[in-house]
């Protein structure tokens, strides 16, 4: 077969020359997105994001989106550098669809994640330059009829997460909430619950991450991925929750 | 030193053709045509694995007849060439136009300079964005010398093909529902003397209500419903 790319879309742009090579070389002051989640509930799995990216500690992207259906039943959020990370999400997309165009069929959820693990590998000399992304896989296996979650390292090590997963400069923070409240088979209520609560916690304690955010109408992206395929969330049913989450806030730290 | 035997050009590309249209002819035949969603194909296809009709992008579908491992080539290198576009520029910029110049360049290099030229007849067909848009579908027909024609309401790819589109025409109406356009096909495609049943169908369309990818392979239940 020699040089013939098969159904691997990557492999066909770096041959028709619209992948750069990325060239280790010094380390770069870039827009950073922050923090993401995904959790496992009931009918699935659920997935969600900050809006904020940060250059320093300056805001530099009020309405970033970090988290992405990367085809009709997964999703894929990311933290790092936000220019590699939105176009390593717009391969990661291009490279499922085009599989799937070429062979006829899906790739596994498995093969998915391996995918992202190979993106994450060649990423790596742009990562020591500072263009590190370390992304959330989250997805409906239709072989085995659930939602599965996986995490990343930079090198391109792939962990498959039973419970939650957190990645950003929030996660300790948003991991922290999910490890306590955190509970099997929740219902998707309790769950978009829960995410906005960690993501919520987090941006409370990391200035990189953001919090609701009432006076621009900008709220954490939100999604289920589940045998219905992705779905994100309406920035109302956001908002209620966030507000919810807030009043209750509010009165914890009312006297009487 | 032997002189090789002088045959004229106008020779050479007739026979060419000959044995092109010969090995298309040995194939089932295919129907393109609008309905009130887009734009349903439809195939004369027993196998469920081999597949004549794919789909290359968002809009734009494709179905190929005559010899499967070479439609099959061009049905991926029509792919590449889609996502290819749409990753270096944006998903708007990938159009049916470009991709059936881009057949029609392969198969006519083939056509005149390769010993062999391709026994294929292959169709292009993108719909346009909205029902107001219904106007822009397009269906492509490019046979195996490069020859392109642009046809609207419907097209017939394969060695019937003149039968085939007499039947067609016969009350062709371009709008129909689903289920009677896929009937008009069913029927147009099996002639007097024989019936098809689902079983022996490949069909998909490209629908206007079916999000961003709007190919759908129609199959199963549904497509039993469907068929006559």
């Amino acid at each position: 077969m020699g040089d013939d790319p098969g159904s691997d879309f990557s492999r066909l742009a770096r041959q028709s020359g619209l992948l750069a090579d990325p060239g280790a070389g010094e380390v770069l002051d870039l827009p950073h997105g922050t923090t993401c989640i995904a959790l496992r509930y009931d009918e699935g799995v659920l997935i969600a994001g900050d809006r904020r990216a940060t250059s320093g500690n300056l805001i530099s992207y009020r309405t970033m989106q970090k988290v992405f259906p990367s085809d009709r039943h997964s999703a894929v959020a990311i933290a790092g550098a936000a220019g590699p990370a939105v176009e390593m999400v717009r391969l990661f997309q291009l490279q499922l669809e085009h599989y799937e165009k070429v062979e006829g069929k899906e790739l596994s959820l498995d093969g998915k994640a391996a995918q992202l693990s190979q993106m994450l590998r060649q990423n790596l000399p742009a990562a020591r330059a500072g263009m590190v992304v370390v992304p959330i896989f989250a997805g409906y296996d239709r072989r085995t009829s659930v939602g599965r979650l996986f995490q990343f390292d930079i090198s391109g090590g792939r962990y498959e997460e039973l419970e939650y997963g957190a990645t950003g400069s929030g996660s300790l923070h948003a991991s922290t909430v999910l490890k306590l409240r955190y509970r099997n088979a929740m219902d998707r209520d309790t769950a978009v619950d829960l995410a906005i609560e960690a993501l919520y916690v987090a941006a409370d304690e990391d200035s990189a991450s953001g919090l609701p955010d009432f006076v621009r109408n900008l709220f954490p992206i939100v999604a289920t991925v589940t045998d219905q395929g992705y779905q994100q969330l309406d920035d109302d049913e956001v908002r209620e929750r966030s507000q919810r989450l807030v009043d209750e806030l509010t009165s914890r730290n009312t006297t009487t | 030193m032997s002189t090789p035997f002088y045959v004229a050009p106008e020779q050479v590309m007739k026979d060419r053709a000959d044995y092109a249209r010969k090995g298309i002819a040995r194939g089932r035949s295919i129907i393109a045509s609008t309905y009130e969603d887009g734009i349903i194909i439809v195939a004369e296809n027993p196998s469920n694995t081999l597949h004549k009709l794919s789909e290359i992008y968002d809009r734009i579908g494709f179905a190929g007849v005559g010899r499967y491992n070479e439609f099959d080539q061009l049905r991926i290198q029509g792919i590449r060439h889609a996502d290819l576009k749409g990753f270096n520029y944006s998903r708007h910029d990938v159009d049916a136009l470009s991709l059936a110049n881009q057949y029609a360049q392969i198969l006519g290099q083939t056509f005149t300079n390769e010993m062999k030229p391709m026994e294929v007849e292959i169709l292009v067909a993108a719909i346009g964005e909205t029902a107001d848009e219904a106007d822009q579908d397009q269906l492509f027909h490019i046979l195996y010398d490069g020859t392109v024609f642009d046809q609207n309401r419907f097209a017939v790819l394969g060695g019937d093909a003149e039968a085939i589109t007499a039947r067609l025409e016969e009350g062709f109406e371009p709008r129909l529902t689903l289920g009677a356009a896929l009937q008009k096909a069913q029927a147009a495609l099996a002639g007097p003397d024989r019936t098809l049943v689902a079983g022996d169908l490949e069909v998909a369309v490209l629908d206007r209500n079916h999000g961003r990818r709007t190919f759908r392979r129609i199959v199963g239940d549904e497509l039993a419903d469907l068929a006559a």
